[in-house]
């Protein structure tokens, strides 16, 4: 029983066709990544999912009640709003001070409560915002590009922070990003999206798909061949096509200019 | 004790500033400025109204300002170039409704007191209306004040915990149209968006949370109505302009303390 599901929806702005007959389920405790270009309906297809912009076409299966967090991409606070980080946690529903002082705890934002939310780094407020969606005790996080503005150590530790809450929490992660090999290492799933899904499965089979190739070109492959590489030595009893892949990868650089062209 | 003009004043003041504190916190914060004034604008549309139909002048205000709002809500939901609508909008209404009240000879001797208000001719029953009109603001907001901050900060947020901010709009308005019902009486409708703006602008700077700028932006409200109300019968000036004249000062003693 999948918690969310999307049903061959279609989004569209005005004339304009975002997203076509994109279908997808998440499930408990799993952690899908949504990876496409810009302008590829990344963030229209989170938002579709949350209620926000309504699908043209098909559906969208909520489980009843189902308890969502949201980390938007950015949020930007006007300066005359006065509101303190334990105030921001506060919304909309309230909680006590144990539970924001453990929420912000859990996100290495220990006695932040006072800070004007105004003062915060880039990094910091995606902490914050982070927290305030696990307070509601979700069922599904979902993430809008939730590093855009960190430096790669940031990244990282962000990365290891969602697969930490996974793992305390059991919710599933839904999140959209742009930077490959990090979200490939923290993914369970992963999904390339083109206004319409290209390409779907765990990140070892998305990366060597066609399909990927031909969204992300070759630039990208030297990260994922990295990241491949590492991976095999860490988890050595891993599926068996994993050589079929890698062969395919040490020799497959001729083959991929005819994939990305 | 509400015999005296001077404590039916001095009490209307206070009421209104109830109202005009936490709803002109959020007019700043969502930036409505402009909307405020168009509503308040409207309000002298409203009097013509009520003297064409022979309602209560409060009731022909309420009537035309909510018109108003609900109008340019609408436009702006709809993604209307606000600052060239809102400029028309404004300063139209204000221009109908002075063209409109001219064709009743009895008000046009009066005509600034709708425009500049009436605080020292406050009867029992309008000083009642001024504190039912602003406690029901208040309760509006208090109600709704969790939503509505949310919605405030980030429309994406409020969609994801189930709110609608469309609503939430809708109630800001429905209190602007009242607070603009309120006030006319007290400060015209000239002034009025500068009692909801001056007040919590001030308090700004002192606040950590929304909570307590809004509160500040009440306490700042009352004095400047009191305050307003000392200088308008010491140097015999008109009450509503003095009661602005002491919120700016009032403004300007905390920027300057703030840059200290």
């Amino acid at each position: 029983m999948s918690l969310i599901a999307a049903d061959h929806i279609c989004v569209r702005y005005d004339a304009n066709e975002v997203l076509h007959d994109v279908s997808l389920e998440i499930a408990a405790g799993e952690i899908v990544t949504i990876l496409g270009p810009n302008g590829s309906g990344k963030s229209t297809l989170l938002r579709a999912l949350l209620g926000i912009v309504p699908v043209a076409e098909g559906q969208i299966r909520r489980q009843a009640g189902l308890r969502i967090g949201y980390v938007p991409q950015k949020l930007t606070i006007d300066r005359t709003m006065p509101i303190s980080v334990r105030r921001f946690l506060s919304l909309p529903n309230r909680v006590t001070d144990v539970a924001a002082a453990a929420a912000l705890d859990r996100v290495g934002m220990t006695g932040h409560g006072h800070v004007q939310m105004t003062a915060l780094s880039g990094g910091q407020l995606q902490r914050v915002l982070l927290a305030r969606a696990l307070l509601g005790n979700p069922q599904v996080l979902m993430l809008d590009e939730p590093t855009q503005g960190l430096d790669q150590q940031g990244e990282a530790a962000f990365y290891r922070l969602i697969e930490e809450v996974r793992s305390a929490t059991g919710a599933a992660v839904l999140m959209i990003s742009h930077d490959l090999h990090v979200v490939m290492a923290a993914s369970d799933r992963v999904i390339c999206l083109n206004g319409h899904i290209c390409c779907e499965g765990t990140p070892r089979v998305v990366s060597n798909a066609p399909e990927y190739r031909a969204l992300f070109g070759l630039g990208t492959q030297g990260a994922l061949a990295l990241y491949r590489h590492e991976h095999d030595h860490e988890h050595p009893v891993d599926e068996g096509h994993v050589h079929h892949h890698d062969h395919h990868h040490h020799q497959g650089h001729d083959h991929e200019h005819d994939h990305a062209g | 004790m509400l015999d005296d003009f001077l404590v039916r004043a001095g009490l209307a003041a206070v009421g209104l500033s109830l109202a005009t504190g936490p709803l002109g916190a959020f007019v700043i914060w969502r930036r409505m400025a402009y909307f405020g004034d168009a509503t308040a604008h409207a309000a002298v549309l409203g009097v013509a109204l009520a003297l064409a139909t022979d309602l209560p002048i409060g009731l022909g205000t309420l009537v035309v300002a909510l018109a108003m709002a609900v109008t340019i809500a609408g436009l702006s939901a709809r993604g209307w170039a606000m600052d060239t609508t809102l400029g028309v909008l404004a300063h139209s209404a204000l221009a109908f409704g002075l063209v409109a009240v001219s064709f009743f000879p009895a008000v046009r001797t009066d005509l600034s007191s709708y425009l500049f208000g009436d605080i020292l001719a406050v009867s029992r029953a309008e000083l009642g209306l001024v504190w039912l009109g602003a406690l029901a603001v208040l309760a509006l907001l208090a109600w709704r004040w969790q939503a509505l901050l949310t919605s405030t900060l980030s429309e994406d947020l409020a969609h994801a915990a189930g709110i609608r901010p469309d609503r939430e709009r809708l109630v800001l308005v429905i209190a602007l149209a009242l607070v603009v019902a309120v006030a006319l009486k007290i400060v015209g409708a000239l002034l009025i968006a500068a009692m909801l703006i001056i007040p919590a602008a001030a308090a700004r700077g002192f606040a950590r949370t929304p909570e307590a700028m809004a509160g500040l932006a009440v306490a700042i409200g009352a004095l400047s109505g009191l305050g307003g109300l000392g200088l308008s019968l010491w140097q015999d000036t008109p009450t509503g302009p003095s009661i602005i004249v002491v919120a700016a000062g009032l403004f300007a003693a905390a920027s300057l303390r703030r840059q200290r």
